[in-house]
């Protein structure tokens, strides 16, 4: 460092060289497409749009500077300080629309279940990646134990999307770090068998009065309203209707852009945010809907190639698991809006409008660039 | 289990998950693409059938109703908009919560409340019902800024009726009201349901239900695109509505309040028409109703106010209440008399102060009708004997297909809903009437009766003024109408009502002439010549006592007898004395003789009419010395 000068090339190509060009590439198409929808969708949201894109390209490009020991050395203190958060929501969070999701820090409200998001997967790697070639089956205990604290605190609140996503992502990794086939086979069994019942015995199950225990009213009534959208067309089955209308209407080759009547007759709910799959595909039709599958198949078999890469486990489990919170995002997205899953509160990745989530994504992206610049620079 | 590998052994591990994970993922997104395939391609049609059914609707455009203004046009029903607060109660799923929650906003009264329970269950389909009506702007602009949190609830402008004369003319116009269950049946059975998709007033009595048809217009139709609230974004295409047509009528408003202020709060009708064409000049009913208090569904309170009141001012007197037309029935019994050929012009008559039936004895005091009787002095000073005579030689056969051209029992078409028949006795008539043998008889006394206009006659107010009528257009007789024009609303083309002869009655002009020249001296010397007194026009007319109650033998007493059981008034009148224009009839309920109550408000219709102001009301006459000159 002694030797230290002024050489501006050197200085751009530091900072340029983090940038993985494949994830950079299929991420400026996803964020195109999102333009282009909002254009149709609701044009007055187009400016601060295009900050939200500044601020979360300008976070992923922060994070993917990072190394990955650094990223994962701050994983204790950003979990705690995120649990610290959620009990604070418990407590003294401020209530709307029935849950109880936020704090007001004075300056500004916080929703801290967004930052759990990436500080979940971040810790059990992190706790993984301590135990390296010595993990034990009570480490897996461990990492439950780590997963369930922020988990049940989310899903207090009450936060069925967001309790999804980070359940999700913690069990990406403990999946990743090599929890034995013998537990994953009867979990999986018993979800198999548990929606099997549902769509099976629907009929008996959806009747008023019926008590679900697990599930809260309104969630037993989205499920619900799922298998049967037509009982209630004009209340909590609209959404499902209406959107699997928009989506089913486009055809093959789609309205048209900008020419989507469902759209443009506000007749899709949230058609900027959560529902903006059923704008996609009214206006650009089958074709864009499996454009879009295709685009995230790219980014996502990208994260995996990059998590196959990685040499240290950290970093294979964060960027596995990063992956494929961005998949059980798309996922469950469009699974929800298309009416195979109930509706939940999750987002289209890098296409539905919302600041928060955009971050939190391009931050997982700068994740994945950051671990992928971490091996070519391994070997520089 | 993991224990002290080695880390490309771990890697390779790794990697086999990764693999798996791709599977998932690729398995997951296969399952979208099937159901964006099913979705897109295989249920294609199904969507974009649905996708075009949410898009447009097909709305109705309601047309204006026609406007109603008098021959003069003087408005007597026209429309204005207002804003209402409606509910869709399809989407409401607590109304009491709802209006609840609009009460927060606007004031709703309890009055509020119970009208909109009533149309709840009297509006057709699932459609708005209206909680408020005349919202002020600021309530408008209270209610859209929350309209959000009020699902199924809307502000619409709607037109309302305005009937400006208030309870003038009530009787003749009527008004119009939500449409209800038997309105909804009514429609259906004229095939005329596509037109009233929309509309949600009916014409329920008078003028707009007669002239529904007319006045109603046709209902368009508009495409629009509407959103998932269904409120309507762009317009596709439209069929304007076309309004309804205005009506122009025969009546004359300055002419009907006249009417109407000269009954003043007494119980009575009057019916003027013009003899050459059958056009009504006013009819009148008292006491009236204001028909505004029904265009938005009557309250409870002003509903009991009219039904349970004892003057029953929902009744139309003028073509729905039938009385014994007393000795107004004389010039008619009098051509009956002369066209049979039982009596004629020369024929004198004395010894007339008594008349012996079947051991019943007639008795007339009239100075002028003891002895050297023709029948003008008959008609005259109203003499009875002459009449019981000529009754029973005609038999009730004879008058009673003497009287039938000339509409008595008969309704006379006018087109006006809800006239009453009457009764023009007849032994026929009286079988239809009664169930026993005994009652069904015709008995000789009863002819005698029906001679004087007693017993069992029975016409309306509009009966006797087209008779009236009849009788001074040489025998022709015209449907009595209110209606003169119907104006096109689209070109202003004004279509005439054109007076419709009814028949001819075959009648020698001469004995016309003799009837009408008998009236005019009623008024200059006979029994209304009081009431005439100091008109700067001649006039003809006369005057009539409808008994009430039978004081069986009893002499009547005035005073002595219950306000609801003395005699109605009658008056039958015309003027000018030559080529009249007016014709009239007039009831006063327990008004008394003929020249007492009925005279004087013809006086004033006809003062109005050919003075084109009300003159000062002659004083009625109380003395003693023209009640003994009485018609009974």
């Amino acid at each position: 460092m002694s030797g230290w000068r002024f050489r501006p090339l050197a200085l751009i190509y530091a900072c340029v060289r983090p940038i993985d060009p494949y994830l950079l590439l299929v991420l400026g198409l996803l964020l195109g497409y999102s333009y282009a929808l909002m254009m149709s969708a609701s044009p007055e949201r187009l400016a601060t749009l295009q900050v939200h894109f500044a601020v979360a390209l300008a976070a992923m490009w922060m994070v993917a500077l990072v190394p990955p020991k650094r990223l994962l050395s701050i994983a204790l203190p950003l979990y705690l300080l995120g649990v610290l958060l959620l009990v604070g929501v418990f407590f003294f969070g401020e209530t709307s629309k029935g849950a109880r999701r936020w704090l007001d820090l004075g300056i500004t409200r916080i929703q801290p279940s967004e930052l759990m998001k990436i500080a979940v997967p971040l810790m059990l790697a992190w706790y993984f990646h301590q135990r390296e070639g010595v993990i034990r089956f009570g480490d897996f205990i461990g990492a439950a134990v780590l997963l369930a604290v922020p988990l049940g605190l989310i899903v207090v609140q009450p936060d069925l999307g967001t309790s999804l996503l980070v359940g999700a992502a913690g069990l990406y990794v403990i999946f990743f770090a090599g929890l034995s086939w013998k537990l994953i086979g009867p979990v999986v069994l018993v979800a198999v068998l548990g929606i099997g019942a549902i769509v099976g015995f629907g009929d008996h199950l959806c009747q008023p009065g019926f008590d679900w225990q697990v599930l809260r009213e309104y969630q037993k009534q989205r499920v619900c309203t799922l298998l049967d959208p037509t009982q209630d067309p004009l209340g909590r089955g609209f959404h499902i209707i209406q959107s699997t209308i928009a989506i089913g209407s486009g055809g093959i080759a789609g309205k048209g852009w900008m020419e989507g009547t469902q759209t443009h007759l506000a007749f899709i709910p949230e058609r900027h945010t959560d529902f903006i799959f059923s704008v996609l595909a009214e206006e650009f039709g089958l074709i864009g809907a499996v454009g879009l599958l295709v685009a995230y198949l790219l980014l996502i078999l990208r994260g995996f190639l990059i998590a196959a890469r990685a040499p240290a486990l950290g970093s294979r489990l964060l960027a596995g698991a990063m992956t494929m919170v961005i998949f059980t995002y798309a996922f469950v997205n469009m699974g929800m809006v298309s009416g195979i899953l109930p509706v939940v509160g999750v987002p289209l990745p890098f296409i539905s409008y919302g600041g928060t989530a955009l971050v939190t994504l391009c931050v997982g992206i700068g994740i994945l660039m950051s671990i992928e610049r971490s091996r070519t620079a391994a070997k520089d | 289990m993991n224990e002290l590998r080695r880390p490309e052994e771990l890697q390779a591990a790794f990697r086999r998950r990764v693999v798996v994970a791709t599977l998932f993922v690729i398995a997951c997104f296969a399952v979208l693409a099937g159901r964006f395939y099913y979705l897109q391609v295989a249920q294609y049609d199904y969507f974009h059938a649905r996708a075009e059914g949410n898009r447009v609707a097909v709305l109705p455009v309601v047309p204006n109703r026609g406007v109603i203004v008098d021959r003069n046009g003087v408005t007597l029903a026209r429309n204005y908009s207002a804003y209402t607060l409606e509910i869709n109660p399809s989407q409401v799923r607590d109304l009491d919560k709802t209006i609840d929650a609009l009460a927060g906003i606007v004031t709703i009264e309890e009055r509020d409340r119970r009208r909109f329970r009533r149309l709840l269950l009297e509006t057709k389909y699932f459609e708005s019902v209206p909680i408020r009506t005349h919202l002020s702007d600021e309530e408008v602009a209270r209610i859209i800024a929350r309209r959000y949190r009020l699902p199924g609830v809307e502000v619409q402008a709607r037109l309302f009726r305005d009937y400006p004369l208030g309870e003038s003319a009530a009787h003749v116009i009527g008004y119009i009201g939500r449409i209800n269950e038997r309105d909804v049946q009514r429609i259906e059975e004229r095939g005329d349901t596509a037109n009233y998709r929309g509309s949600d007033y009916i014409g329920k009595s008078g003028l707009e239900l007669s002239y529904e048809s007319e006045l109603h217009g046709i209902t368009g139709v508009e495409q629009v695109e509407i959103n998932a609230g269904g409120r309507a974004v762009r317009l596709m295409s439209r069929i304007p509505a076309v309004s309804g047509n205005d009506l122009e009528l025969t009546l004359d408003t300055g002419l009907q309040k006249a009417a109407e202020a000269a009954l003043g709060d007494r119980r009575g009708a009057v019916v003027a028409i013009e003899p050459a064409t059958g056009g009504v000049l006013a009819l009148v009913s008292m006491p009236s109703f204001d028909p505004n208090l029904f265009v938005d569904g009557i309250s409870v309170a002003d509903w009991r106010a009219l039904s349970d009141s004892p003057d029953h001012p929902l009744l139309n007197r003028a073509i729905y209440s039938a009385y014994p037309p007393g000795s107004t029935f004389k010039p008619f019994m009098a051509l009956a008399g002369l066209e049979s050929g039982k009596r004629t012009l020369e024929q004198r008559f004395n010894n007339q102060g008594l008349f012996t039936f079947v051991g019943h004895r007639f008795v007339d005091r009239k100075s002028n009708c003891q002895n050297n009787v023709d029948l003008h002095r008959t008609i005259v000073y109203s003499c009875n004997t002459y009449y019981y005579e000529l009754a029973h030689e005609l038999g009730i056969e004879a008058i009673a297909n003497f009287m039938r051209p000339f509409g008595f029992g008969q309704r006379t078409g006018i087109d006006i809903p809800g006239e009453a028949q009457g009764v023009l006795p007849s032994p026929a008539w009286k079988r239809s009437r009664f169930a026993t043998r005994e009652q069904q008889q015709w008995y000789g006394g009863e002819t005698v009766s029906v001679g004087i206009g007693q017993g069992y006659n029975a016409y309306t107010p509009l009966q006797l003024a087209n008779a009236l009528a009849a009788v001074l257009n040489r025998g022709e007789i015209y449907r009595p109408h209110v209606v003169r024009h119907v104006i096109d609303s689209t070109t202003g083309a004004r279509r005439p009502v054109e007076p419709e002869p009814l028949a001819r009655i075959p009648i020698r002009q001469e004995h016309l002439e003799a009837i009408r020249k008998a009236m005019v001296e009623v008024t200059t010397k006979g029994t209304a010549a009081r009431v005439f007194a100091g008109a700067p026009y001649q006039a003809g007319g006369k005057t009539g006592t409808a008994q009430v109650f039978s004081l069986r033998g009893q002499r009547y007493v005035e005073g002595e007898v219950a306000e609801r059981l003395r005699d109605h008034s009658w008056f039958i009148g015309f003027a000018p004395a030559e080529n009249p224009t007016i014709a009239v009839a007039v009831l006063v309920e327990n008004g008394g003789f003929g020249s007492q109550s009925a005279g004087p408000v013809a006086r004033h219709v006809i003062d109005y009419h050919l003075l084109g102001r009300p003159v000062e009301a002659p004083a009625p006459e109380t003395d003693e010395a023209v009640a003994a000159e009485l018609e009974r």
